[in-house]
């Protein structure tokens, strides 16, 4: 997930990844934080314009997600984590 | 926002004609908003800007796009000759790939434009920028559902630009060639410095145009300056703006090619004279400009004589029955002679086309027959423009210079061209067909003349297979430069000139 600096919402953007995936792919995930401030490469190389911005590497295709996920089913359906079907039962 | 009116320098750009325009150049470290609708040269502006800061003033540069991709802009600006695959390998050219791509975009709530800024940071940084490049902001408007949002972005990405100290352009797209600077309220943002582009129709024509709509705390020249994108070049601007800078007049005098005419001139015209020619089809515009080229090859200068009217091979054979011999001058080295039609080109590129000529050939004489024929393919502030940049350019590389031009009318003074161009030019040499008793005879007579004597009388002239020959003055009657001709009832009115003529 890249974000730009500790700023309220890197912060919130983070523990809401978290929560999804907590509640969706526990134990099953790793989350690397990029703070573009700091690694603005990385940035240039996937090519990151907005932030946050999550880059779902696992499993391929690869998927991209930009916001602060506030709207956790909606962003646990874009990250491909949720069965559109299912209904949402944790951690909204 | 406001900047203090002192303490703002400007930063040149190098793009042919702007900084002409713009006093000095782009107000340096700050950004410059350049909109246009699509199509009018904003990619072309903001490529050379960098383009001309790297291979003229040793300035890097960072482009950050948003609508092409770098092979795109690679590829398409090959054809100025700019060569951004060697600036990129050296280290002095980098580009912010932000354009859109095949991946699949979703936006789950509040994003800002972080990742971005630190991406164009860290290029500024790695190649040391002194300018920066944004093009295109519209694209990625279209990108983020929230345009209030992206505008706000925007507007702290600005000023990340100005805490970086770079010299920016920032393209913005309009969807109108007269009406608000842009689209998406992004002037809210960017309002110091607005460029306008413009790529108009008047009349059937197009033309393309430059304005500095606002430098805040720079001065600037206003209007619309025609300009022309010119393959291998860039954009050139016409530089109608220096027609006033005048650095000093000159004093020595050449011969227009005709002795008696000289004569009536006061000792032929200034050596940087703009001379006009105007009159109606057949009165001889031609044979004067033939004859004013010929003279400066005939006493060793080089000379060059353009025709937008006829080709080549007819001015050549109309110049043998008038007896100059041309294809010798031109053997000699001494002489070009070129037909060109107007449709060939657009005007700006025929200006473009000619300033080359000049520059390469470098002619001290320039006769260029006939100016009337380009309201083909212009309008008359275009054709206005071209002249006086033409007349501007000649006269500052002290280069003698004839124009002709057709009155609309066989009788009478009425012209288009006439009338806006006379005021630019030094001399105005007005041939007319006049009616005396039930026949037609010719007249000549010089308008004004710069600094300078000359007889103001009008006098009849005829052509034979020599040229022009000028005559009597056409004592007793009124009413010449009318077409039609009177006796004067009343003696009343003075001769004009108190110079003795016959």
């Amino acid at each position: 997930m890249y974000v730009t600096g500790t700023a309220l919402r890197s912060a919130v953007a983070v523990g809401n990844l978290r929560a999804i995936c907590e509640a969706l792919v526990r134990g099953a995930y790793e989350i690397d934080v990029v703070d573009v401030r700091k690694q603005p490469e990385l940035a240039e190389q996937d090519r990151v314009v907005a932030t946050p911005t999550v880059l779902r590497l696992a499993p391929e295709p690869p998927r991209w997600v930009i916001g602060d996920l506030s709207d956790r089913r909606l962003a646990a359906l874009a990250l491909e984590l949720a069965d559109p079907e299912a209904p949402y039962e944790r951690g909204a | 926002m406001s900047f203090p009116t002192e303490g703002v320098h400007q930063s040149p750009t190098g793009i042919g004609g702007f900084d002409e325009v713009a006093l000095g150049g782009l107000p340096a470290g700050r950004p410059t908003l350049v909109t246009g609708t699509t199509g009018s040269g904003k990619t072309v502006f903001a490529v050379e800007f960098l383009a001309r800061g790297i291979s003229e003033f040793g300035e890097a540069g960072v482009f950050v796009d948003f609508e092409e991709t770098p092979t795109g802009i690679r590829e398409n600006m090959a054809s100025f000759g700019f060569e951004i695959a060697a600036w990129e390998a050296e280290g002095r050219w980098a580009f912010v790939d932000a354009s859109p791509d095949a991946r699949e975009q979703v936006v789950v709530g509040a994003f800002d434009l972080g990742a971005l800024v630190a991406r164009i940071a860290q290029a500024v940084r790695t190649v040391d920028a002194k300018r920066v490049v944004l093009d295109s902001l519209a694209t990625i408007f279209a990108r983020f559902p929230d345009p209030g949002l992206v505008r706000f972005e925007l507007a702290r990405l600005v000023i990340a630009l100005k805490e970086l100290g770079v010299t920016a352009v920032i393209t913005a797209e309009r969807d109108q060639e007269y009406g608000s600077i842009a689209g998406f309220g992004v002037e809210q943002f960017v309002a110091d410095n607005v460029v306008i582009l413009r790529n108009v129709v008047e009349r059937g024509n197009r033309r393309r145009t430059l304005e500095i709509l606002k430098f805040r705390g720079v001065p600037h020249r206003i209007g619309e300056f025609s300009f022309a994108i010119v393959p291998g070049e860039g954009i050139s601007l016409l530089p109608i703006a220096l027609i006033a800078e005048r650095e000093h007049a000159s004093l020595e005098r050449v011969s227009v090619g005709n002795a008696e005419l000289d004569r009536m001139l006061g000792e032929g015209v200034h050596r940087d004279a703009v001379v006009f020619v105007s009159g109606p089809t057949g009165t001889g515009k031609t044979l004067l400009a033939t004859t004013f080229a010929a003279a400066g090859a005939s006493v060793g200068q080089r000379s060059l004589l353009l025709s937008f009217e006829e080709s080549r091979e007819q001015m050549l054979r109309g110049a043998q029955s008038w007896g100059f011999d041309l294809e010798a001058m031109e053997g000699a080295g001494l002489l070009r002679v070129l037909g060109t039609y107007p449709e060939e080109a657009s005007l700006e590129n025929h200006f473009v086309t000619l300033r080359k000529l000049i520059d390469e050939f470098k002619p001290e004489r320039v006769a260029i027959d006939n100016l009337s024929a380009l309201q083909r393919v212009s309008t008359p502030r275009g054709l206005r423009d071209f002249i006086v940049g033409i007349a501007s350019y000649l006269r500052r590389s002290e280069i003698s210079s004839m124009f002709t031009s057709t009155t609309a009318t066989l009788l009478g003074p009425d012209s288009v061209t006439e009338a806006h161009v006379s005021t630019l030019t030094d001399v105005v040499i007005l041939l007319r067909y006049v009616e005396v008793a039930a026949a037609v005879r010719r007249a000549v007579c010089v308008l004004k003349i710069r600094a300078s004597a000359h007889d103001t009388r009008i006098h009849e002239f005829t052509i034979d297979g020599e040229g022009m020959h000028v005559g009597p003055v056409f004592d007793g009657m009124g009413g010449i430069l009318s077409g039609s001709v009177s006796p004067w009832s009343i003696a009343a009115e003075p001769s004009s000139s108190s110079r003795a003529g016959q």
